[in-house]
């Protein structure tokens, strides 16, 4: 590995530097961290003997496929968000998925109509309630903008592309005018300025400073099951799902897109069908506490603990055509000053 | 005169390097003439109000922080003897090991609700009133606290260097006239290192200008943070690039003062031995008072954070479960190290070619390697892309032409583009060493040997070069350390499977564990700690010949 740092930057301009695009191996962006992606990658090297090489970022990696153009080494990109598979279309990077597997394993309402991506798991957008003082045991999502919630709430910023994703599902449901206004009274019932992550937003809680938070359905697990400095956070609140007003509650995605320039296109499709089989799908459960996607596999126990799941049918791709708006309204009600 | 073979070399190479520091921002410049009318309604709109604001109030901030108790901890410790000076005198500079980033991490931790310090108050009180006395980190003010509380030091060496030195004569003077300690500090030794301040100050605030770690963790949206987010989050390269001229014509402006500053504090190097000046004796409370006021910062900036980041790694265990941590160091040293080499040579092709053959080619090149320390690591990574992506794609034509297997991306995916960046934005460094290091070498030294008929390279390498080993040394040192911490380059240009310890930091932090990359960052701060000392030290010897 090391040598080969050494050989490429000494012969800057020579040519036969050595490229991760030999047979046997498929490279695969990700945003998910490294270490999280490194049992599923173990597992999938160990069955079908092909390498994967991998370069995890928490941003950018779309545009970096698109700068790296026609000789990218980009197979597969992997992300946590509805909104990032939207960009990779967007920036022209993606081909079609062409897969009877995927197409029999994965409910229509998480791909894409054109093939462009498709989801491998699913995360909810849900709230993370004060055991102590918070009563109540389901909420909606339009609840959220009621005024006896006015200080209570804590959020991370407007922009992320979490809270994109959910504020795009509003717009969706109820169109831009009424998530305005919705969006104002969510924003008035702010505790504090949008700051930090999702766990912070659950710290936040636990420490007084607000009674609900929002937050992904995995970080608390992660929370409760990972690190015995943030278990308190986790233990001092309760995780409730809510839902639309006569839908669900609203996931968001992680999938896969297949690179437009993929160098190993086949050992690429052979990865992401493996990533919707049923070991890799408990994988992903267990590791990142995520819901699977395919029907039929376990849901890890603490996230079985929150509740049955009741996912609102809306398709993923539908709320991906709203995020631009959502992002506007985010800066029209100055959500996040 | 004609030229020697290994004059014409050095000259060429000095010409190509100039060239090579000079590409990314003129790619910068060419990526920024695409027109992006949409995007700049909405960076009009939104982003750059807030991105102006915010740069030049933490930009004011840091320098407030910075001058405050950089020329005040240097007054104090240069004029005064009180006790525990002599551990401060080392003390005083290491924050500058700690990179921004990681402060800002670590301040974040320790001051988080329910965190240490929060405990810590709830033990003497109810939770719920201690959450009230904890100030918020993730904020502008934060921002500034813990930036300035790292980069001070840059403003304590210069005006250290500048209080010691140079107005013993003067402040005697004003001693005899009957004028008190504080109106010498005022009328006569703060108005003589304005220059130094000036320096120091510059040097702070091209620091802050490139941080994009701490400002995007501490939720400040300064110009940098922008140009992250237009290229990445929007999009936009061309955007982003508009962004980076921008940017760049406040560093050209920072870069003037502190050229300014510099001419007028040119005299300092001239005096070969100045008289230090008498140190007044601080007892009693005075004594305990000036021990604070210089122990406070090194704690805050450096103890602390040195602390903490330990703490971490022994209560987690990290020294045995952190198992990558290793390979991400390797990777590291070896960056580094092969950019340390090639800077270093080519540092010193840049000063060979302008000392043999003094010319507007050679002078315009030497001039243009230094400019790659003004760019934010940032811009310089966008700017470098197009210039090595057009290598690689053309070495992939090439290949295909001639029938050959297309070799990817040779220089994004071997590391060279990491290098090559590192090597530019470090580049002033070594130039800086090597040319103040040649400056003691008296040219008779050159024309002596060349009239005993010794060709250049010989003179180069007997007498030279050997003199030059101090100079050599430093710029190997500081290099190497830069290298060790630079974040936003190595995060946009590193290769598939390559984390440095840097990167790794970032992306703990980015999904809010950064105590989990606690041994990463022990290793950075621990490697940059000598290294730190040794410039101290070297800033303090009143400068001479070797």
């Amino acid at each position: 590995m090391i040598k080969r740092y050494a050989l490429g930057t000494a012969l800057v301009l020579a040519i036969g530097a050595p490229a991760a695009q030999a047979s046997g191996e498929v490279n695969l962006y990700t945003y998910r961290e490294g270490k999280l992606v490194a049992p599923l990658v173990e597992a999938f090297t160990k069955e079908t003997g092909i390498k994967v090489n991998v370069i995890s970022a928490s941003s950018g990696l779309e545009q970096r496929i698109k700068t790296e153009g026609a000789n990218s080494p980009a197979d597969v990109l992997l992300t946590v968000d509805l909104g990032r598979l939207d960009d990779a279309v967007k920036a022209e990077v993606t081909q079609p998925i062409k897969s009877e597997v995927i197409d029999k394993t994965i409910p229509a309402q998480y791909r894409d109509p054109d093939g462009n991506w498709t989801g491998i798991s699913m995360r909810a957008r849900v709230i993370y309630a004060s055991k102590d003082r918070v009563k109540q045991d389901a909420i909606t999502y339009e609840e959220l903008a009621d005024p006896k919630w006015k200080g209570k709430i804590c959020i991370r910023s407007g922009q992320h592309i979490y809270n994109n994703g959910l504020f795009a599902a509003y717009v969706t449901k109820h169109g831009e005018a009424k998530a305005e206004e919705w969006l104002r009274g969510v924003k008035a019932n702010l505790a504090q300025k949008p700051s930090g992550g999702d766990r912070e937003t659950a710290r936040d809680v636990a420490a007084g400073k607000c009674d609900l938070g929002i937050g992904n359905t995995y970080y608390w697990a992660l929370m409760m099951n990972g690190d015995p400095d943030k278990k308190p956070w986790a233990e001092a609140t309760k995780v409730i799902l809510p839902t639309f007003a006569g839908g669900g509650t609203h996931v968001n995605l992680s999938g896969v897109i297949l690179a437009k320039n993929a160098p190993n296109k086949a050992n690429a499709m052979k990865l992401i069908e493996w990533l919707a089989g049923e070991q890799a799908q408990k994988i992903y459960s267990d590791t990142n506490y995520e819901y699977p996607i395919r029907a039929g596999v376990a849901i890890n126990p603490t996230i079985a603990g929150y509740g049955k799941l009741n996912a609102d049918p809306m398709p993923i791709a539908k709320i991906a055509t709203n995020r631009k708006a959502a992002s506007t309204l985010v800066d029209k009600v100055g959500f996040d000053n | 005169m004609t030229r020697t073979v290994p004059e014409i070399i050095a000259i060429f190479l000095a010409a190509l390097t100039a060239l090579v520091v000079a590409a990314p921002v003129i790619s910068i410049a060419v990526l920024a003439l695409q027109p992006e009318a949409e995007l700049w309604q909405h960076l009009l709109a939104y982003v750059l109000p807030q991105a102006l604001r915010d740069t030049a109030a933490l930009l004011i901030g840091v320098g407030i922080v910075a001058l405050g108790i950089g020329a005040g901890t240097a007054w104090l410790i240069s004029s005064h003897d009180f006790p525990g000076r002599a551990l401060l005198l080392w003390l005083l500079p290491l924050p500058l090991a700690i990179p921004t980033y990681l402060a800002a991490y670590v301040y974040v931790d320790l001051f988080e609700p329910l965190g240490l310090v929060h405990r810590t108050l709830a033990t003497l009180m109810p939770m719920p009133d201690a959450i009230k006395l904890l100030p918020a980190m993730r904020s502008l003010p934060g921002a500034i606290f813990v930036i300035g509380l790292v980069l001070y030091p840059y403003v304590y060496l210069s005006a250290r260097a500048m209080f010691q030195h140079r107005s013993a004569d003067f402040a005697e003077a004003a001693k005899v006239l009957g004028a008190g300690r504080w109106t010498t500090f005022r009328r006569i030794s703060l108005p003589m290192a304005r220059p130094a301040l000036a320096v120091g100050l510059a040097l702070v605030a091209l620091e802050t200008l490139n941080d994009i770690g701490a400002s995007e963790y501490l939720g400040v949206r300064t110009l940098t943070v922008s140009v992250f987010t237009t290229w990445l989050n929007r999009g936009s390269l061309a955007g982003a690039a508009q962004l980076s001229l921008f940017m760049l014509a406040i560093v050209t402006v920072l870069i003037a003062i502190e050229r300014f500053g510099r001419r007028e504090s040119s005299y300092e190097f001239s005096a070969e031995n100045p008289r230090l000046m008498a140190r007044t004796q601080l007892h009693g409370w005075r004594g305990a008072l000036a021990l604070t006021a210089c122990l406070l910062p090194a704690l805050l900036g450096f103890a602390v954070p040195l602390l903490y980041l330990l703490h971490q790694s022994i209560r987690r265990g990290l020294l045995t479960t952190e198992t990558t941590v290793w390979r991400d160091a390797g990777h590291t040293i070896m960056l580094a190290a092969i950019a340390t080499g090639v800077a270093l040579l080519l540092g010193l092709i840049v000063v060979i070619a302008q000392r043999w053959r003094a010319s507007r080619l050679t002078d315009a090149s030497f001039a243009i390697a230094q400019t790659g320390y003004a760019l934010p690591g940032l811009v310089l990574a966008l700017g470098l892309l197009t210039p090595v992506l057009f290598i690689d794609n053309s070495l992939n034509a090439l290949a295909r032409w001639i029938g050959a297997t297309p070799p990817g991306l040779v220089m994004v995916g071997s590391g060279a583009a990491v290098v090559i960046a590192y090597v530019i934005r470090f580049l002033a460094v070594p130039t800086g060493f090597i040319k103040a290091g040649f400056e003691r070498i008296p040219v008779d030294y050159d024309d002596s040997a060349r009239a005993a008929g010794a060709p250049v390279m010989t003179s180069l390498r007997v007498i030279q070069l050997p003199l030059l080993r101090p100079a050599l040394l430093g710029a190997v040192i500081v290099v190497f350390v830069d290298c060790l911490k630079e974040l936003p380059a190595t995060l946009l240009l590193r290769p598939l499977n390559v984390e440095t310890l840097a990167t790794s930091i970032y992306q703990y932090a980015s999904r809010g564990s950064f105590e989990e990359g606690a041994l990463a960052a022990l290793l950075i701060v621990a490697a940059s700690i000598g290294p730190v000392m040794w410039l101290a030290r070297f800033a303090d010897v009143p400068k001479g010949p070797v």
